[in-house]
């Protein structure tokens, strides 16, 4: 069953306060993606694409509408649940990598697994199985201060993806990094969506990034305008 | 990894700063541990004192002797119970650093009206009867491995022998045992008759004078007819409760001691604050990383566990490594200060009290960051950074 949905955004609205000013984000936004998904969200700064990512990782809450995720609401669960159904459901990956300075690779990537039930050895193997999937399990032991940009977002992968989520949110992936280092990116993240099934929701606004993906959403003034990306 | 390894990591990610915040907070319980003994030991000696019994000594200065006289007019005021006299004969063993505080005493009434210094009964009767007798406090004995029976000389460092020299010898007749620990035995009690006959200056006089009463109740006006009958003769004398003298002797120190105290409070509490806004900003540099953590499934109260067990291990760090020093400080000096201050000692109640004090040093300083690190809007910091 490939198309089964796995979000279900049902008229979202979101507004912000900032001292007696509201802004308003968005109105009343739909939204459907589905398992195994590779979704590009596209828009010029300040169209709420962050805003939008937040809502879907129960990072932030929407002003109202309905968030399903594998048909169950997310949008009104308390903080404790939230943070386990992220534990447990999403990978994160961010534009600046996000990876503890005082930790090395393998403590980074092993994060997650805090929050799980497995034991010391078991969390090893699952570490040393996400380093070698994003081909750094040579330098496990390396402070992320030591490496390079593109390494810190391969080790940031890892992290995402080692305690296995169903889905993974990427904000900006590429945006502090080369255009060779970037595609590498790229690419790791299509093999983690072809080969290995995550469903993926990336942020960004590079449409050269958006072709690796299978579908691309255009969002501006608070709506998604459906079209093609144009390559520049 | 544990959660315990992130703390740590935390911790110590700023060695420098882990290291002056700790020292900070080292040298405030260094100052809390061994002022706060210092202080103990002013007031047990005031404390000790009994408030039935009252200390004559001339007017002038407790350093200025009486006429022995006096000893029998006060024995016949209304009111008085037993009397007895002393005088100062300093005294040290062998080497002038061997301190021994000494006192040329009447020995059957000195006893009675120091009923807690305690003596076996033969002992006791041996004291009596040797007029070179010496009675020594357990403390100084067990210093200098003396055993009832022993000859020793004692050295005066104010009077001297009439055959020449300032050396007296004696006999170990008995030793005193206190009738609790906080007792001070670190003294000698030797025969006033045979300092008298062996002194070369010697005089009719005696330093001060102790008397019980028949009732506390009477101190205040025994004391005022003490003096009143002195009054107006060549050496007045100045009555007061054993309490109020050793408090107005300790006074002289105290006032220092109140200025030491005061400084001392006012630096422990700039390092409280010091240490807060170090812990805060600690917390607050962390801001993003804290998000992360909580993105990632990290739940608040973990965040707030996490932080704040970070700023109670660092309080306990530098606390217990500041009153462990002054534990320390307080054994090397207890030997050398025992003249001064017999009751100097780090007492449980001490280090309880400032693990008490680490405690909620580590709670208010580290629970507003932990607070806020709960709190922390995961969309906001993520805007910031
Ligand atoms: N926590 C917040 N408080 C107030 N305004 C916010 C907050 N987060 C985002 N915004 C505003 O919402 C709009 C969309 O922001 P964002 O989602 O970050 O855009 P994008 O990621 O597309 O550049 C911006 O105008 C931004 O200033
Ligand atoms: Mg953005």
């Amino acid at each position: 069953m490939a198309s089964e949905t796995l979000y279900d955004l049902k008229a979202i609205s979101k507004k912000f306060t900032r001292g007696k000013e509201t802004i308003t984000i968005f109105e009343s936004l739909d939204l459907q993606i589905k398992k195994g998904d590779f979704v590009a969200i596209m828009g010029p700064s300040g169209s709420g694409k962050t805003t939008l990512l937040n809502m879907l990782g129960g990072v932030d809450q929407p002003s109202g509408g309905e968030i399903l995720f594998d048909g169950k609401r997310v949008d009104n669960l308390g903080e404790g649940d939230l943070a386990r159904w992220r534990a447990n459901n999403i990978g994160f990956i961010f534009q600046f990598y996000n990876l503890m300075p005082m930790l090395n690779a393998a403590r980074n990537v092993e994060l997650p697994l805090l929050l799980t039930k497995l034991n010391k050895k078991q969390r090893n193997q699952f570490v040393e199985t996400a380093l070698t999937l994003v081909g750094l399990a040579d330098r496990a032991k390396h402070m992320p201060g030591e490496m390079s940009g593109g390494q810190q977002q391969r080790v940031a992968i890892a992290r995402a993806i080692v305690s296995d989520p169903k889905l993974i949110l990427c904000d900006e992936p590429t945006g502090d990094l080369d255009r060779t280092t970037a595609d590498e990116i790229l690419e790791m993240l299509q093999i983690l969506n072809r080969d290995h099934g995550k469903t993926i929701v990336m942020v960004t606004h590079d449409p050269r990034a958006a072709k690796y993906a299978g579908r691309t959403l255009h969002l501006d003034k608070g709506a998604f305008v459906e079209r093609e990306a144009e390559i520049v | 990894m544990t959660d315990l390894y992130l703390i740590y990591k935390n911790m110590t990610r700023k060695p420098l700063r882990l290291f002056l915040t700790c020292f900070a907070i080292f040298i405030a319980f260094l100052l809390y541990g061994a002022v706060t003994a210092l202080k103990g030991a002013l007031d047990s000696g005031v404390e000790m004192s009994a408030d039935d019994r009252l200390v004559v000594v001339n007017r002038i200065n407790f350093t200025n002797p009486l006429p022995i006289s006096y000893v029998q007019k006060i024995r016949s005021v209304e009111g008085v119970e037993k009397v007895t006299f002393q005088n100062w004969f300093g005294g040290y063993y062998q080497d002038p650093k061997q301190q021994v505080v000494t006192f040329a005493a009447e020995p059957e009434s000195y006893l009675d009206v120091y009923p807690e210094l305690l003596v076996e009964p033969e002992q006791r009767q041996n004291w009596l009867r040797d007029r070179q007798g010496l009675l020594v406090g357990k403390a100084i004995a067990e210093q200098f491995g003396w055993k009832v029976g022993d000859k020793i000389p004692l050295n005066s460092n104010i009077f001297s022998h009439k055959d020449g020299g300032q050396t007296w010898d004696f006999n170990i007749s008995g030793i005193y045992t206190g009738e609790d620990e906080q007792m001070d035995t670190r003294s000698a009690v030797f025969h006033y008759q045979y300092f008298r006959e062996t002194n070369s200056w010697n005089t009719d006089s005696v330093g001060w004078i102790g008397l019980t009463t028949k009732d506390p109740a009477l101190n205040e006006q025994v004391a005022k007819r003490i003096d009143e009958m002195f009054a107006n003769s060549s050496a007045e004398t100045d009555t007061s409760t054993e309490k109020a003298f050793n408090k107005a002797f300790i006074e002289q120190i105290g006032n220092i001691g109140l200025i030491i105290f005061g400084v001392v409070f006012m630096a422990f509490f700039t390092i409280l604050v010091l240490v807060g806004n170090t812990m805060a900003l600690a917390v607050r540099e962390r801001t993003g990383e804290i998000a992360v953590l909580k993105t990632l499934g990290f739940n608040a109260s973990r965040i707030f566990r996490m932080v704040l067990a970070e700023s109670m291990l660092v309080t306990l760090l530098g606390g217990l490594a500041g009153l462990g020093t002054a534990y320390l400080l307080i054994e090397g000096a207890k030997a050398a200060m025992a003249r001064f201050l017999p009751g100097l000692v780090m007492t449980p109640e001490i280090a309880v009290q400032a693990v008490g004090y680490m405690l909620a040093l580590g709670l208010i300083t580290g629970l507003l960051p932990a607070f806020k690190a709960m709190r922390l809007n995961l969309a906001t910091a993520f805007a910031r950074g």
